[in-house]
């Protein structure tokens, strides 16, 4: 070809951009220390069965309030010591997670879902589309989330399932905000004119060609809203409106340490603390994927 | 005639995690009153830098050092952050590309007009507005009295960047900076423009610095060129000198590559430079073209001599293309610099 | 002359704006009666201010948006008798922007090879095979196809832009400002391998620019457009040797040539570029024009043509002239 005298002659400069997210989440303290502190908890949720060295549910009468390791009362059969009704508080408290890590990720899923599609669909086709889902955005935000949760729960009764779904079907509007309006920007991307002239399908298009640059903002607010469902949850349970016991959920144990708030402070706190780090550790995570994200520079 | 800017080894560094980028490497200029320097050179050569090291604006991690680096007798260098606020609107005045960004959305044009000449000089509001409407006339812009009620994004790009014009020349500055002043604009309103900013210049007797990437604009509206490349100066002279005897291959290559009409056959082949701008992080020993140079040889690797005329016409290159004749280039200069 | 392969039959899009939240809804004419023809081979340059409608009237072509008014004639048939694929298969784009036309998530090899999986072009052990023989065409390096556009430069990226509206073997490109955003010695080679794809694929160029120096280097017509109406249209040659339109005199004298020997030019154009949602009354150019006469801001100027060009402009009417 006659071009071919033109033809740049210079290697292909710099990493790819997958190599640069890399070096960047290895670089960020806190996503590391996040995502650490996040898989542990993760891994001892899911071999929930095998490390516990009880059965979570087994009430022994005889060996109530026992108090942990730590506490000169304390023995080693029962590590974190037992409840009010002899259940071995270790065991319970690797099962709570389960719970949780449930809660959280399923209210997410969901609640992503439906926030990722009416925000994408309004950004992508504006007009009536967009009036519609920005007035159910609007909708949604004038409802207080505890008070709605807690008068669902009161009318059907609380259950895992309920609390999933009513938290699943209440925390999309972030979701939505932030979608609409990334989709907003990138729908007058030259790359998006140049697939719709090349002749790919709506679909094609919103899956293909804008997805993949939303992904980023999409894992980010799913961490958010993850902390954001388990905080929810245990708030419910706490006030006797969540999970029902004899379920080992993390703010049944609050409520039902509260009791002995004076006396074991124990009780109230390990619970308390696995629910903090739960929450710290995921938003670290959030925080830091939003860091390692953020749009870089275009040399 | 005494020169208002002189400037000697002015280096930019950037510490970045992969090094240390150098992005003005030893650059020497002098601007003097009534005289236009333009800057030219593909992006990323480092003249936004240059001009903000002069202004004292670069960001917060970039370094400057200099071995001079003189304005109307004040050492830059050593100058205070209140000694640079003080110059700033007042002695030298910049103008950026994009006026929207550089003019605030929340304040009047009118408020913003006045602000320097209210810091930088004891006049009263009212002195402050009749000079800011008289030169808002003088940049072109009817109904004036009117527009100083009007908020930025009420102006087209053109207006916006009159008015950044005008605010620039409040305080009657004896050094002005624009920085692609017009790159953003239509070519119809680009040719008002420069207009605007040459006749402006020589009726205030100012010195101006305009960097630019169009050799267009630099042929029409300079007095002395500077080509830069990769952080270095690599030909300099006036613009008869330059356009017309261009010595380095960078000078040449560039005006091979725009099409001229009359000059350049339509349908013909243009010039072009193959390759990119080498990176700029780390020590770069020798010409920096030399990647992308038909003339290059083994030497170019190795120190680079200047090679300078009577007349000042400089060039960086290890070849010599012949004697400079200084004597048609410096009448030229004589000839432009004498009507300022 | 053949037929033209592209056809704008007086062609308007109109687009409704709403100025604030409470405002009325304005209209904006960003393409007005338009009538222009591409035949088979030709340049055919469109210049003209930014907000005239140039990249409207590109995207009208694209069959990404349809005209308020008028057709659009594909080889004499109308655009919206045709489905996507056909279109997609004659006309393909390429944008201004470098930058922003490339999806930053995908590798240059699906980039350029997304037509084909798209239309399902031939067998797909074949799409591996024809995806990097474009890259020979447009002069990259193999070695870019699993390179992310990031790792690439402004002109290279231009050039995978390029591949991908090629790979189609369509007959019309459209190019919208396609060297605005480059640096002089990068336009140079994209102008250059525009132009030698064109004598060796026998393509149309639809090419858009505001540099005129660069329209007249690669167009062999040229169209002058002001305000959503084509002012001017002559080979051109004859617009570049004499151009009648005020307007198109005033854009030419704009053109910086790099010979210091002139000054700046004095185009005594008005500053103002006006409003089109509030266009002027008459011939829309008549407030910017040196030489406005006083039926100019009463009656818009019919188009007359005048040897072989075509003109908009009082100062040409028959009756004018003959008077
Ligand atoms: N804040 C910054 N951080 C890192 N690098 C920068 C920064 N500003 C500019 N640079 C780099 O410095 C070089 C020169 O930049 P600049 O002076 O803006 O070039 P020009 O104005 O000639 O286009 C470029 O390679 C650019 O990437
Ligand atoms: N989608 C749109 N909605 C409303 N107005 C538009 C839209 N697209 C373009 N316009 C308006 O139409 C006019 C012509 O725009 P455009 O075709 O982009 O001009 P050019 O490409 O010549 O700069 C401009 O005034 C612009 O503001
Ligand atoms: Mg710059
Ligand atoms: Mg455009």
């Amino acid at each position: 070809m006659t071009n071919t005298t033109e033809t740049m002659n210079n290697d292909v400069t710099g990493p790819t951009p997958g190599q640069i997210l890399w070096s960047k989440i290895l670089g960020h303290r806190g996503l590391m220390f996040g995502s650490i502190v996040l898989l542990i908890i993760i891994v001892m949720a899911i071999f929930a069965p095998l490390l516990s060295p009880h059965d979570p549910y087994h009430q022994d009468l005889m060996a109530r309030i026992i108090p942990p390791v730590w506490d000169a009362r304390g023995s080693w059969d029962h590590i974190l010591g037992t409840d009010h009704l002899g259940r071995d508080y270790l065991s319970r408290l690797l099962y709570g997670a389960r719970i949780s890590l449930a809660i959280g990720g399923v209210a997410a899923i969901i609640s992503g879902v439906i926030g990722t599609c009416m925000g994408v669909a309004a950004g992508y086709f504006g007009g009536r589309v967009d009036n519609c889902v920005t007035f159910l955005i609007n909708v949604r935000l004038a409802m207080p989330v505890v008070l709605v949760a807690l008068a669902v729960v009161a009318v059907f009764g609380g259950s895992l399932q309920v609390v999933i779904i009513v938290l699943g079907l209440l925390l999309w509007d972030r979701f939505a905000v932030v979608m609409r309006s990334a989709t907003l920007q990138l729908r007058s991307m030259e790359y998006v004119t140049a697939a719709k002239a090349i002749g790919c399908s709506t679909k094609r298009i919103i899956f293909s060609e804008i997805m993949p640059n939303i992904a980023n903002n999409l894992i980010v607010i799913v961490t958010l809203e993850m902390a954001h469902a388990i905080l929810l949850e245990a708030a419910l349970s706490f006030l006797g409106l969540g999970v029902q016991p004899p379920t080992p959920s993390w703010g049944l144990m609050v409520s039902e340490g509260k009791q002995m708030l004076l006396f074991e402070p124990w009780m109230i706190s390990i619970p308390g603390v696995a629910l903090f780090i739960l929450v710290l550790a995921i938003n670290l995570l959030g925080d830091g994927l939003r860091d390692v994200s953020a749009p870089e520079n275009r040399n | 005639m005494e020169n208002i800017l002189s400037v000697r080894g002015l280096k930019v560094d950037i510490p970045l995690a992969a090094g240390t980028l150098h992005a003005v490497r030893g650059i020497d200029f002098e601007v003097r009153r009534g005289e236009t320097l333009c800057v030219v050179g593909e992006s990323g050569s480092g003249k936004s830098l240059t001009s903000l090291a002069i202004m004292g604006l670069l960001p917060k991690q970039a370094q400057r050092s200099a071995d001079r680096l003189d304005f109307a007798g004040v050492d830059l260098q050593h100058a205070s952050n209140r000694d640079m606020r003080k110059l700033r609107g007042d002695r030298i005045s910049m103008i950026f590309q994009e006026p929207m960004t550089s003019l605030n959305p929340a304040y009047t044009i009118g408020d913003q007009l006045t602000e320097a000449l209210l810091l930088h000089r004891k006049v009263g509001k009212a002195a402050a507005r009749n000079r800011a409407i008289e030169l808002l006339e003088k940049v072109g812009i009817t109904a004036a009295a009117s527009r100083m009620k009007q908020y930025p994004h009420q102006l087209s790009g053109g207006l916006r960047q009159r008015v950044m014009i005008a605010m620039a020349l409040m305080c009657e500055p004896d050094l002005i900076i624009a920085d692609e002043p017009t790159t953003a604009l239509d070519v119809t309103i680009q040719a008002q423009i420069l207009r605007l900013l040459k006749d402006l210049q020589r009726e205030l007797n100012m010195a101006m610095i305009l960097i630019t990437h169009d050799l267009g604009v630099v042929a029409r509206v300079a007095d002395k060129v500077a080509i830069m490349y990769a952080g270095e100066m690599v030909e300099a002279g006036t613009v008869n000198e330059v356009f017309t005897e261009p010595r380095h291959p960078y000078t040449r290559g560039l005006l091979r590559c725009i099409p001229v009409p009359g000059r350049t056959k339509a349908g013909e082949h243009l010039g072009s430079i193959p390759g990119i701008v080498p990176s700029l992080i780390g020590n770069m020993p020798g010409c920096a073209f030399r990647s992308r140079c038909d003339e290059a040889i083994p030497a170019c690797a190795a120190d680079i001599p200047k090679r300078l005329s009577s007349s000042g016409h400089l060039y960086r290159c290890v070849h010599d293309y012949g004697p400079l004749s200084s004597l048609s280039s410096s009448s030229g200069l004589q000839a432009k610099s004498g009507e300022a | 002359m053949s037929v033209p392969v592209l056809e704008l039959e007086n062609v308007s899009k109109t687009f409704s704006i709403k100025q604030g939240i409470f405002g009325k809804r304005k209209e904006l004419k960003a393409v007005d009666h338009l009538n222009l023809s591409l035949e088979k081979g030709e340049v055919l340059g469109l210049v003209g201010e930014s907000g005239c409608g140039k990249s409207t009237l590109a995207r009208i072509l694209l069959g990404l948006e349809s005209p308020t008014q008028g057709r659009v004639l594909v080889d004499g048939e109308d655009i919206t008798t045709r489905d996507r694929s056909y279109l997609a298969r004659r006309i393909q784009p390429i944008f201004q922007d470098p930058y922003s036309s490339l999806n930053p998530r995908k590798t240059i090899a699906d980039i350029i090879s997304l037509p084909l999986r798209v239309h399902k072009v031939g067998a797909s052990r074949d799409w591996d095979k024809q995806t990097s023989d474009i890259l020979d065409v447009v002069g990259l390096p193999q070695r870019v196809l699993r390179s992310y556009p990031s790792q690439l430069s402004g002109g290279q990226r231009q050039r995978v832009a390029i591949a991908r509206a090629l790979i189609m073997k369509p007959e019309i490109v459209i190019c919208d400002e396609p060297t605005s955003a480059l640096d002089v010695s990068v336009q140079s080679q994209i102008l250059n391998l525009l132009s030698d794809l064109r004598d060796e694929l026998g393509l149309t160029y639809l090419f858009i620019s505001h540099n005129l120096a660069v329209v007249e280097h690669l167009a062999t017509r040229v169209a002058v457009m002001y305000l959503g109406r084509i002012v001017e249209e002559a080979k051109a040659s004859a617009l570049f040797a004499g151009p009648d339109h005020p307007y198109t005199s005033a854009l030419l004298e704009s053109v910086l040539t790099p010979d210091p020997s002139l000054g700046v030019p004095d185009t005594q154009l008005g500053a103002v570029f006006p409003n089109p949602i509030n266009p002027p009354s008459g011939c829309h150019f008549h407030p910017r024009c040196p030489k406005v006469m006083d039926i100019c801001s009463q009656k818009a100027p019919e188009m007359v043509l005048r040897d072989g060009k075509r003109i908009e402009c009082h100062l040409f009417a028959p009756e004018a002239v003959s008077a």
